[in-house]
């Protein structure tokens, strides 16, 4: 969070300055009063009754009501402006990513028909809506360094914006306790200067690019007759199911199982081939493929770019 | 010493060996009682409003019909008016007129039973039959917030019950009588939360 | 007048044996059993916590499984919080509340008992959820539609729901009685501008407790009726609203924040003048500032939910509360700080946990102001810088207090004082453990380190700070375990205490060390705000019917006192020792285990046997006639 890198956040790290600054002088004065006291304490005698201290009364006013309420109608009004500045609307034509919370991991569908999963690709320097909703039970969605949480609710659309100054990969993760995998439920947002960007949303929109290979070729067989097509959609074919991730274009993600994974063949091949031992409580069941099988599909799978 | 009072040990100081309405501790309990309860009544009143406004326009939702008030339109005078006997017994008690409060709490007791009584044969059986506490939000509200007033109804005639048998046997004197004051508090607090629980249940559908 | 200690002793004693062990009434010693289970629950509260450090001290670990974390993570929470905090808190109140008053007993000793008994069912009922491996899972928070029936089929959540209805009888039977205790059972004298701070801070608490709990019956029982009935409140295609689980909630859970605080507050403004030597500087304020926290307690439960995307308007509203709440929470700690700078401070571990409190609780207390700042607690919430929030402010601002209070209360219950060598050596140990553990929390949250996941990834740079809090957390505990150690072990072999070993200004210190059965042998009458250091009579532990003490021997009763200016106005005959309470709560227990598992016939005998308690409770027997 403290390392920002989109204007809704600047705003909230400074607002954090501010208040740290103001908490160590009151810490400082706390600390300051009590090793007074216990300083004092070593020249006090015993036998002498101790000095009135009908500062205490005026003291506790002054301090406690006369400086501290100033103090805090100040940072009031600028935690106000901070949030007037965060919640502002974005531009009419301003990219808007519907994303969808699901356990436990991350939809976004764009405008021109764009879908993915748990990498979420925006342009930089613009404000990029984000509307939430969810399909089970709360989430919420969370890029610390771009900007503040909001929470993703049954039977409620929530929406807020971030922005990213520069390119680059900025992690995000679930923020609301969503049962077993709330740990393993990260995604990215991956900020690329707007030609780059749009150039990987048309990309996206397209149905899947051929297999060639023979072995690929045998995976989307495989992929279509089994039961990966119950659940997950490849546009372009048969397969439209919306219960697991789109992997039209899976081979241009860098993870996969919400963060969990890297998506080499590696890590695929052990995911297809038992997803508990990776994500226990994932909603993926194991496919009851041999090896052989899951080679070809995640050769199939990986050259979905 | 007199007769109901106890030395305190101070030379010639003796205080009553016990009390009635704020000097007691019981009195205090129930108020206490009461504020806790009334809290609980309070917000689940406030999340019936809060279901009721968050989003649909029609209420009752899926097509539920109004509550109708014919049966209800008896039932609520019955246990507003039980109040009148319970008050008089208490002032009776105080007067030291027991036959006469025996038969004022046995009165209020046979009008909150009858209450009850009502609400269990033909208002619950009757609206059983146009939708459940499982229908929907609105059922749900429905059968909790009249069940749990009508729970509080059932208490209060167990504690007029344990009233009325002390009085039987002679456990209440004029000054003597806190337990009579508690019950009383309870009873005409379960009457105010009704007229709570009627507004909300009966009549703020049709507004 | 040995002649009245001999009366009273025959009234006011217990018979040793099963039943009046089972029956006992006496405030002294439910108070006791109160710390000690709690003491008890602390441990197991804390072994659950060392299993969560252990499982994130390090990134990618599978020393427990998600299953087991949740569980382990939820029952921390309901543990630490409704099963040590609480009754911990309150087994201080129940030993020192009538003893600062001046009182013989409690308002209601059987209600006491029966809430004493309640707090340990509910205990054994949440526990009982490790033995069968279903303990609550969905957090202490619960919120729907995880805790629905839909996403948490198992029992796990019921235990939850049906453990803390089950609670709440407790809490709220205590909080009645320390109201009624406070109000009407204060010595002849102690007008309401005599109140002991530390009766204040009870009071205050158990006025909260009144309103609160029923916010948190309410939505435990719609949630169970929701589970179990099919009933629909919260589910959105029935009409119902998530939203409304956390309002009823956070109603209820941020006032138990203050319910939590209140008497630590209490403890402290007990502490502070006995070892700074001098009254504290602002009673009014004080008193004020504890009320008023407990007001505005109950205004600023949106805060906890200001990522929900409600409102901006009542955002900013709940913004200003919690704003505003800083003011009489700041005046206490000035009122605090104000005493020991112009004191003269006795360094005995008592102080020492009460200055080390201090330290921590404005810790708590800043980074809470912050979270009052709508676009910060946006970024923040949910994350570990609340995890480190909440327990300087809960845990800390709790424990330390309750650690003060046993140094400090301890010889009064067992009449040794604690080892102040050992003493001082656990209080460094845990003051360090705490802030090793806790503090790095801060930092990690800021980092983006989300709150409740079972385990994280490496290369965030979070492992190293992780690794910290589990050292410091272990730290802490040995720091603990010294102290429980040593109270165990002063009990029998300390020096003995003598009436009053810290010089205190409260009346309990105008008694014997362990007070006899009927407290003081006298009710005195107070002429001051500080009776023992004003009136040298209460010195000698007795104040006789010479100087105005009343001896109240001839009947099984106590005092009581107008509203505001304690004048005597009645004497109540006090209840004997009852079996009937622990015979209820049993019921209790066993119509719950019947909820719980649905065996109708189990919920019958159970309701059966309460009924037959009530009943037995009630009956009047000796005297018929009406006190």
């Amino acid at each position: 969070m403290i390392d920002a890198r989109g204007p809704a956040e600047h705003g909230i790290v400074s607002l954090w300055w501010l208040m740290l600054v103001l908490a160590c002088a009151v810490f400082l004065l706390v600390c300051v009063m009590i090793a007074g006291g216990l300083i004092r304490s070593r020249h006090l005698s015993p036998d002498e009754p101790l000095p009135e201290a009908s500062w205490g009364g005026p003291f506790i006013a002054i301090v406690g009501v006369a400086i501290t309420g100033p103090i805090l109608v100040f940072v009031f009004v600028l935690s106000l402006r901070v949030l007037r500045a965060d919640a502002a609307s974005t531009p009419k034509s301003a990219l808007s990513v519907h994303v969808t919370g699901h356990d436990w991991w991350w939809q976004a569908r764009y405008p021109n028909g764009a879908q993915t999963a748990n990498e979420i690709h925006i342009p930089t320097g613009q404000r990029v809506r984000i509307v939430l909703d969810t399909v089970d039970v709360i989430h919420s969605f969370w890029v610390p360094q771009l900007g503040p949480k909001t929470d993703l609710i049954p039977g409620k659309r929530n929406s807020m914006w971030i922005e990213a100054a520069s390119p680059g990969r900025y992690r995000g993760q679930c923020a609301e306790f969503c049962g077993f995998q709330h740990a393993h439920m990260i995604f990215y947002v991956i900020a690329d200067r707007p030609g780059a960007f749009r150039t990987w949303e048309r990309n996206e929109a397209r149905p899947l690019m051929q297999p060639t290979s023979a072995i690929a070729k045998r995976g989307e067989q495989i992929f279509l007759s089994t039961t990966c097509a119950q659940c997950h959609a490849i546009r372009g074919t048969p397969a439209d199911a919306t219960v697991g991730p789109d992997l039209t274009h899976l081979a241009g993600r860098r993870t996969i199982a919400a963060g969990t994974l890297q998506n080499d063949p590696g890590d695929l091949s052990d995911w297809i081939r038992d997803p508990q031992a990776e994500k226990q409580g994932a909603l993926m069941p194991s496919a009851p493929l041999s090896q052989t099988d899951i080679d070809a599909v995640v050769a199939f799978l990986e050259g979905l770019h | 010493m007199t007769i109901g009072t106890l030395d305190t040990g101070v030379p010639g100081e003796s205080l009553p060996d016990f009390a009635t309405g704020s000097r007691s501790f019981s009195w205090w309990g129930m108020v206490l009682l009461i504020c806790t309860e009334a809290t609980l009544f309070g917000l689940l009143i406030a999340s019936y409003f809060y279901l009721r406004f968050r989003g649909g326009v029609v209420w009752p939702p899926d097509g539920i019909a109004k509550p109708t008030l014919s049966t209800v339109s008896v039932m609520t005078p019955i246990l507003l008016l039980s109040s009148v006997p319970v008050h008089l017994g208490e002032h009776a008690v105080r007067k030291g007129h027991m036959i006469r409060a025996r038969f004022a709490f046995l009165l209020g007791w046979l009008m909150g039973a009858t209450f009850l009584l009502i609400q269990l044969v033909k208002e619950y059986p009757d609206t059983l039959k146009l939708f459940t506490p499982r229908t929907d939000v609105y059922g749900s509200l429905f059968f909790s917030l009249t069940g749990l007033h009508g729970l509080h109804v059932f208490v209060g005639l167990l504690m007029s019950l344990w009233i009325q048998v002390r009085l039987w046997k002679g456990a209440f004197t004029p000054e003597r009588h806190v337990s009579v004051q508690n019950f009383t508090l309870y009873w005409h607090f379960v009457d105010v939360v009704w007229i709570f629980v009627f507004g909300t249940i009966y009549l703020s559908p049709h507004f | 007048m040995v002649d009245v200690a001999e009366r009273l002793e025959e009234l006011w004693a217990e018979k040793p044996g099963l039943a009046d062990f089972i029956g006992t009434v006496d405030h002294k010693r439910i108070g006791k059993r109160y710390l000690y289970t709690a003491i008890f629950f602390f441990v197991v509260g804390g072994l659950e916590a060392s299993l969560i450090r252990l499982q994130l001290s390090h990134a990618n670990l599978h020393f427990l499984n998600p299953e087991l974390y949740d569980q382990i993570f939820t029952m921390h929470a309901l543990t630490m919080i409704f099963l040590f905090v609480i009754p911990a808190l309150s087994g201080f109140g129940n030993f020192v509340v009538p003893l600062q008053v001046g009182a013989r007993d409690m308002a209601f000793p059987r209600l006491n008992a029966f809430g004493y008994w309640i707090f340990l069912m509910a205990g054994i009922f949440m526990s009982s959820a490790f033995i069968v491996g279903r303990a609550p899972d969905a957090g202490w928070f619960s919120y729907v539609p995880l805790s629905n029936a839909h996403f948490t089929p198992g029992v796990n959540t019921d235990f939850y729901t049906l453990g803390v209805i089950f609670i709440s009888i407790s809490s709220t039977a205590g909080a009645i009685n320390f109201i009624v205790t406070i109000a009407k059972m204060r010595a002849p004298g102690m007008s309401i501008n005599r109140i002991p701070l530390f009766c204040w801070g009870e009071l205050a608490m158990a006025i909260s407790s009144v309103f609160a709990f029923p916010a948190l019956t309410l939505a435990a029982l719609m949630l169970e009726l929701e589970r179990r009935l099919g009933f629909h409140f919260f589910d959105i295609g029935k009409g119902g609203d998530p939203i409304l689980w956390q309002h009823l909630f956070w109603i209820f859970g941020h006032p138990v924040v203050y319910i939590i605080i209140l008497p630590a507050l209490g403890i402290t403004a007990s502490v502070i003048p006995t070892f700074a030597r001098r009254a504290m500087i602002g009673y009014a304020w004080v008193v004020l500032g504890e009320m008023a926290v407990a007001l505005l307690g109950f205004g600023v439960w949106v805060h906890h939910m200001f990522s929900v995307g409600l409102p901006a308007i009542s955002l900013s509203m709940i913004s200003i509360t919690s704003f505003v709440i800083t003011i009489p929470s700041g005046i206490v700690v000035l009122a605090w700080i104000a005493t020991i700078f112009s004191g003269r401070i006795i360094r005995k571990t008592p102080m020492l946990f009460i200055l080390g409190f201090i330290l921590i609780f404005v810790i708590g207390g800043l980074s809470g102001v912050m979270f009052a700042a709508i676009p910060f607690d946006q970024a923040t919430t949910d994350s570990y810088f609340v995890v480190a929030h909440f327990h300087y402010v809960m845990a800390g601002g709790a424990m330390f207090p309750i650690f003060a209070g046993i140094y400090y209360w301890g010889p009064k219950m067992t009449g040794r004082v604690l080892n102040e060598f050992w003493g001082k050596v656990s209080f460094w140990i845990m003051f360090v453990g705490f802030n090793v553990g806790f503090f790095p929390m801060h930092i990690t949250g800021l980092m983006g380190e989300p709150r409740r996941v079972y385990t994280y990834q490496p290369g965030l740079g979070w492992d190293v700070w992780n690794m910290i809090e589990t050292i410091g957390v272990f730290i802490f505990s040995v720091g603990a375990l010294i102290t429980l150690i040593n109270w165990w072990w002063s009990a029998k072999h300390g020096e003995l205490a003598g009436n009053d070993p810290f010089g205190g200004e409260t009346l309990e210190w105008g008694t014997t060390s362990p007070p006899p059965h009927y407290n003081f042998e006298h009710i005195p009458t107070i002429r001051s705000r500080h009776p023992v250091w004003d009136q040298p009579e209460l010195r000698g532990g007795d104040q006789p019917i010479e100087a105005g003490g009343r001896a109240l021997d001839d009947a099984h009763v106590t005092l009581s006192t107008s509203l505001l200016d304690a004048r005597p106005q009645a004497l109540i005959h006090m209840p004997h020792e009852s079996g009937y309470p622990f015979a209820l709560s049993m019921s209790l227990l066993v119509f719950f285990f019947g909820l719980l598992s649905g065996f109708l016939v189990v919920v019958g005998v159970g309701g059966l046997f309460a009924a037959a308690s009530v009943v037995g409770w009630l009956w009047p027997r000796g005297q018929t006639q009406e006190t």
